[in-house]
């Protein structure tokens, strides 16, 4: 009979053993998702503080199938004694609260350091500054097994010119040439979703991709918020209750958890049986079991409200459209705020016609999806956006989805957003997400064939108008002809009638379109 | 009548301009009305003997977009027309769809401009050879009769006589409009084929009954139905027609005497004085004439006979009752069995005596 061993390993270590889970299967996959996480971490940096991103990536062959990435911010900087966990121990980061951010717990651009320091043998190096006057360099690895940063070295330097932002630049082994669709893919994606950014790529053949933003406004940022109460499990209850100082059950709930007042509180400990002056530290764990239920089961806790989340609004994501395909017309639509499962949610969604969009070709759709800002760029085919759209009726709004040159864009921000894999890539289908990105895509839908219904009267309009403006001349010298007149008659009066009649038609079709 | 309208046509021409030139000038939509040429228009006049237009009108207006590009061609057809009459110049349907290509008229194939052409025939109230617009002639006319041609100016005022040329005499339009000197005929035969027509004129049928004759080849052109009324009307000679016995060769003749739908939008071209002295159906039996069985499309063509109005006289139902019956037909020609002269000789003085009798 043998022995089975267990150890417990270190976090590091898991995510070193599972790396596919998180989008490091292979050089071209590692390649994008590197530059994704470091270019994500940078945006939060700046946009969680209300700064307009100017993010710059460089991507530089060493050799063979090694790379090394540098992506410079302009955010807000790390102070300079976290660096060394920021970079160098998965699962740390300020992220770990619940507002809209891009990743949640800082995982993936540890990874990246990982996956580089596995890969490349490669240290990070990174240089950072909060605006003081130092700026700070370390050059780190990770300590895999213990999850610990190892500090190689660590220079402190005079910031005369206040430069605040990090810079971090590490060494992997990649595969740029097979990866490099997705990743110019992303970064053009991105400028759409964040068109108050300035987007810098350069890739290893020295070809510069350059997004300029359009716009210095910068969505509001995302507050933090405490968690709701149909969003909790039983392990985060009791950590709840381990780190609360509050010595009753009304005061617990009323502190830590979000929008629950002292009337809901009493209400539902009632309905909950529990006692309200009860202190949480001493509930026994069946005690515990039944408050988690209750909480999913309780109908009377408020919605979670969206000030947690950071949606980047219909002015802002028509002018992102606008600058990449410059369409004909652009119907956006922002939900109002939703919920699902005590997660707070927006769907923002858009639909652009003509222009530069492309007519794709029969069964295949032009669909631009985003969460958090991130655009995901994988699995289309089995995220929610793409079964409502196949579930749509597109005829009802006089749409031909495979004819006509059109795209679709959807957004959606949450506090945790649904997806289906770590990786990232794509939205799990739940109703509550599903109800609203439908609604919205047919609200945008609706809008366009006001749109197009508009465009085809005026279009009807000024062809009948071109017709009499063919006919009316030579009628009128065929007359004078006839007549045996000198000078053909003045015909501008009866064209004049003309077109005040087209004008009349044009603004009754404004109205009826309204 | 065809003489006297070059004037005419021309005063129309240039009133329809007025009345467009007007109208823009006031700052309305030009339109013009034209008798509609819907069968339900088509109806026969009892004291024309004749299909004409009823009261029915169409509208061809600048304001209405589907009928601008219309009242644009049918002016400029209008205006083709007047160059046509002023310069003196003819032209036909193949010509004129060539020409309207150099004005970016767009007819979208020629049946549009022919019919854009009886549209102005419609609202002028005259034929199109009344502007100069011709179809290929192939009716012919041989025969005593003196004639002075008015048009065109190259020959205006020279005499020639119809008898002169053996082959006869194309019917054109300097045919048609010429005055007539003198006549020493005293009746008109109107023949459906060339063959007969050669062989009257061989066997002297012109001088055996002092008659003028004319060759329709087929259905009778407008020119030659003009010139058998002018014969008729100008002169008094009667006019026999001769055609075959079957339902297209009896139509023949009843469209010398009392015109087509096609053109009820015409008036002055029909001869309702004309005589049909045969083949009828009944001459089969009567003369033993050789004869063959009516096709499918004869039988439908007389069932369509029947309906018509202008075969309701009794003669001409009772002929189409023998077609119904017999169920056969013949050829002016069939007459050869009987020697090449029966035609003239006995059949020709024994119709007339019938139809003169009766």
């Amino acid at each position: 009979m043998s022995k089975e061993k267990f150890q417990s390993i270190s976090a590091a270590d898991f995510f070193y053993r599972n790396r596919e889970i998180a989008g490091f299967d292979n050089p071209v996959r590692a390649t994008y998702t590197i530059i994704r996480e470091l270019v994500e971490n940078a945006l939060d940096a700046c946009e969680q503080y209300s700064i307009p991103p100017e993010v710059r990536t460089k991507l530089i062959g060493e050799g063979g199938s090694i790379y090394k990435i540098r992506v410079e911010d302009n955010g807000i900087g790390v102070p300079y004694d976290q660096v060394p966990y920021a970079f160098g121990q998965i699962l740390f980061g300020s992220k770990y609260t619940l507002r809209q951010s891009r990743g949640i717990f800082g995982l993936g651009g540890k990874m990246a350091v990982l996956y580089g320091q596995i890969t490349a043998h490669s240290a990070v190096r990174v240089l950072s500054s909060t605006g003081g006057f130092e700026k700070y360099f370390y050059e780190l690895s990770i300590d895999v097994q213990e999850n610990k940063p190892i500090i190689r070295r660590k220079d402190v330097t005079p910031n005369p010119g206040r430069w605040r932002g990090t810079i971090i630049e590490f060494g992997f082994e990649g595969d740029y040439i097979r990866a490099k669709p997705k990743v110019v893919e992303y970064f053009r994606q991105t400028s759409i979703i964040l068109p108050y950014a300035n987007i810098l790529f350069v890739d290893p053949d020295g070809v510069l991709y350059r997004f300029d933003k359009v716009t210095d406004e910068v969505p509001k940022p995302a507050e933090t918020v405490k968690p709701h109460p149909y969003g909790v499990d039983l392990e985060i209850l009791h950590r709840m209750i381990n780190a609360t100082r509050s010595s009753t059950m009304v005061d617990f709930l009323v502190n830590n958890f979000h929008r629950v007042g002292v009337a809901t509180a009493i209400n539902f400990l009632k309905e909950a049986k529990i006692s309200q002056s009860a202190n949480p530290r001493t509930l026994d764990s069946k005690e515990l079991l039944r408050l988690v239920n209750k909480m999913k089961e309780y109908d009377g806790f408020q919605p979670p409200d969206a000030q947690c989340l950071s949606p980047i609004g219909e002015e802002l994501l028509r002018k992102g459209i606008i600058r990449e395909f410059r369409p004909e017309y652009v119907a956006v639509t922002q939900r109002g705020a939703s919920a699902y499962a005590g997660y707070p949610f927006i769907v923002e969604a858009a639909v652009a016609y003509g222009g530069d969009i492309p007519v794709t070709p029969q069964d295949e759709i032009l669909v631009f999806r985003f969460a958090n800002k991130i655009p995901l760029l994988y699995d289309l085919h089995s995220d929610v956006t793409m079964k409502v759209i196949k579930k749509i009726n597109w005829q009802r709004y006089r749409l031909d989805v495979s004819a006509m040159p059109l795209a679709f864009f959807v957004h959606i921000c949450a506090t945790k957003v649904p997806y289906k894999t770590v990786g990232k890539e794509y939205i799990a289908d739940r109703p509550e997400v599903e109800y609203e990105i439908e609604w919205a895509l047919k609200t945008c839908a609706r809008d366009i064939r006001n749109h197009l219904a508009k465009k085809e009267k005026a279009d009807i309009v000024q062809r009948r108008l071109s017709v009499f403006e063919r006919y009316l001349p030579m009628i009128a010298q065929f007359s004078t002809d006839l007549a045996g007149n000198e000078k053909p008659p003045d015909y501008g009066k009866v064209l004049r009638r003309v077109q005040a009649h087209a004008k009349e038609v044009e603004q009754r079709s404004l109205v009826e379109a309204e | 009548m065809l003489r006297k309208s070059n004037r005419e046509v021309l005063s129309k021409l240039s009133e329809l301009g007025n009345e467009i030139y007007a109208e823009i000038e006031r700052g309305e939509f030009p339109r013009i009305r034209i008798p509609s040429r819907t069968t339900s228009n088509i109806v026969f006049n009892e004291e024309l003997e004749q299909f004409v237009l009823g009261e029915q009108r169409s509208l061809r207006s600048a304001a209405n977009i589907k009928q601008i590009r219309s009242l644009t061609q049918l002016l400029w057809v209008a205006s083709f027309a007047k160059r046509l009459v002023t310069e003196g110049k003819s032209s036909t349907l193949r010509d004129l769809y060539y020409h309207s290509l150099n004005y970016g008229i767009k007819f979208r194939e020629q049946t549009e401009s022919d019919d854009t052409v009886t549209d102005l025939e419609t609202l002028l109230g005259e034929p199109r050879e009344g502007f100069n617009i011709f179809p290929k002639e192939r009716s012919a006319i041989f025969g005593d009769l003196e004639i002075e041609y008015t048009t065109p100016e190259t020959h205006k005022g020279r005499r020639v006589n119809l008898g002169s040329n053996p082959d006869g005499v194309m019917v054109g339009l300097s045919v048609a409009q010429a005055d007539f000197i003198s006549c020493k005929a005293d009746k008109v035969f109107v023949i459906e084929k060339n063959a007969v027509f050669r062989r009257f004129i061989e066997e002297r049928v012109y001088d055996k009954f002092n008659a003028i004759l004319i060759d329709t080849a087929g259905q009778a052109p407008r020119l030659a139905r003009l010139l058998i009324r002018r014969l008729n009307l100008e002169l008094g000679l009667p006019v026999y027609l001769l055609t075959d016995a079957d339902p297209w060769g009896m139509h023949i003749a009843m469209v010398i005497i009392r015109g087509s739908a096609n053109a009820a939008h015409l008036r002055e071209l029909t001869t309702v004085k004309a005589k049909w002295v045969g083949l009828w159906a009944t001459d089969i039996k009567r003369f033993s004439l050789p004869s063959f069985p009516l096709t499918k499309l004869d039988e439908e063509r007389i069932r369509l006979l029947e309906e018509d109005m202008r075969y309701r006289e009794f003669e001409w139902q009772s002929e189409l009752q023998e077609f119904k019956k017999t169920k056969r037909r013949a050829e002016l020609e069939a007459f050869s069995a009987h020697g090449l002269t029966a035609i003239v000789d006995k059949y020709l003085p024994k119709k007339l005596k019938m139809i003169c009798e009766s």
